[in-house]
């Protein structure tokens, strides 16, 4: 477990010193979701038809374009072979700075998004189960990303490739993401989706970490 | 199991059963394909596009028991790395996508008549589809390392990753489908379980075990020819380590 405490810890201390990093995943987030309106016009009634889905896939998008420096520095400098070489559980360090990379990205996309809605015109009482569902949804979202960074370490088209590969897997999470606020807008209860979504992150919190470990272990061999 | 491990020995039963499956695959393709397009009686409420189904779903056949088959050898790889199970996934797998790729085009044909669209975001339209990227993305990640041996085991990990998420990904879509679209494409899809009859069960029977043994036989040969290209890349590579020992550059 200590393991786990201090590499969350180193992990966020790089991300406070360097963080323009997250600032830029937070600001590619709030320039995507932008677009939209010039896309489909700024018809306020058009605009909070979509803004829920709007924001759930930009939000994939900006933690898809994170995903690229989890593993990929360590990797360049040699940290991932002594990670891997120490002895520790390597499932342990992978959740380490899966958490530290959420609590980075994830989390400032959760605060950036009720922001983004507004300027969607998203009415009232989508609010709250946007920001429910990005809570619940985002950690599944790092972790499965996580899988798809390990595999790509060393390939030469690294971020176009780890789109084609977690984009599909994403496909759940976008589902029950965006029917949580749907539910809300139409008057049901979004709490199942918001159970289904928490189902999701506790399955692939017992996975993930395995499958990325073993990834990685490959990784550096 | 362990001695399928050696390649020699898995060829010479690949090659026993070649001749087979090759042969079968064109009877029943002679056979099937007659009665599949012309003698079978078409559908009484759609006509002669009923034909299309027995291409279709006879590809749909095949992208479902390739992927099996795919993330079957990735685990027998990733437990036992055992070597032939990695090459049958390997070989398998643009052969899984480029059925899928029929699945998906033969089904928007077929859609058109029918539904009046190419395309509807049908449950099993989606999940097709999705499963059509998850082999682009095994076959991408399998050939985007220089070392060969990283990407067969990084595909593998994502062949596993993949038919996890297989069952989750189609329901989630089935759900969201229910959520979205009212039973259009219901009637339709029932529409061709419950008219299944003698007469055209026998032809669809026919094109599937056709397209069966079509993948068979060209998996042997794909198998051959991954063996023969490491053989010829150690040739290639000895002979440039006898070159350099004896001095001359290696032209």
């Amino acid at each position: 477990m200590s393991v786990f405490t201090s590499i969350l810890a180193r992990d966020l201390r790089l991300a406070i010193r360097q963080s323009a990093d997250s600032l830029t995943v937070v600001a590619f987030f709030a320039i995507a979701t932008v677009l939209f309106p010039f896309g489909v016009g700024p018809e306020a009634n058009v605009l909070a038809r979509i803004a829920g889905g709007v924001v759930w896939v930009t939000a994939l998008l900006a933690a898809l374009l994170s995903l690229d420096r989890l593993f990929t520095v360590d990797f360049e400098d040699g940290t991932l072979d002594q990670l891997v070489l120490s002895g520790e559980p390597l499932s342990f360090i992978v959740l380490g700075k899966v958490v530290a990379h959420w609590l980075t990205t994830g989390v400032p996309l959760i605060i950036m998004s009720p922001i983004l809605a507004v300027t969607l015109h998203l009415p009232a009482e989508g609010y709250l189960p946007l920001m429910l569902a990005l809570l619940l949804g985002t950690p599944t979202v790092s972790l499965v990303g996580a899988v798809g960074a390990a595999l790509v370490l060393g390939t030469r088209r690294g971020g176009v490739l780890l789109s084609l590969l977690v984009l599909p897997l994403y496909i759940p999470v976008l589902i029950f993401g965006t029917a949580a606020v749907e539910a809300a807008l139409t008057g049901v209860s979004a709490t199942p989706m918001l159970s289904v979504l928490g189902g999701f992150a506790v399955l692939a919190l017992t996975l993930c970490p395995w499958a990325t470990a073993a990834a990685l272990r490959q990784a550096v061999e | 199991m362990h001695r399928f491990a050696n390649p020699t020995q898995f060829m010479r039963i690949a090659n026993a059963i070649y001749p087979w499956v090759a042969g079968l695959a064109v009877i029943l393709f002679v056979v099937g394909l007659p009665i599949a397009l012309v003698t079978s009686p078409p559908d009484y409420q759609q006509g002669q596009t009923v034909r299309i189904m027995y291409i279709h779903v006879s590809s749909a056949w095949l992208m479902m028991m390739i992927y099996g088959i795919v993330a079957g050898g990735s685990a027998a790889f990733l437990i036992w790395r055992h070597p032939m199970a990695n090459l049958v996934a390997k070989a398998s797998a643009p052969m899984g996508a480029i059925f899928t790729g029929l699945a998906l085009i033969t089904g928007m044909l077929w859609g058109q008549p029918m539904w009046g669209t190419f395309w509807v975001w049908d449950a099993r339209l989606t999940s097709t589809l999705i499963l059509f990227f998850l082999y682009l993305g095994y076959i991408a990640l399998n050939d985007a390392f220089e070392d060969s041996e990283r990407g067969d085991r990084a595909a593998a990990i994502l062949a596993l990753v993949g038919s996890v998420n297989l069952p989750i990904i189609h329901f989630s879509v089935e759900w969201w489908n229910t959520l979205h679209q009212p039973s259009i494409m219901k009637l339709s899809g029932d529409g061709v379980k419950s008219s299944v009859d003698g007469a055209i069960l026998l032809p669809l029977f026919l094109m599937m075990g056709a397209f069966t043994m079509y993948y068979l036989a060209v998996l042997v040969l794909r198998l051959r020819s991954e063996l023969l290209a490491a053989k010829i890349r150690n040739a290639r590579m000895s002979q440039v380590a006898v070159d350099a020992a004896v001095g001359q550059p290696a032209e």
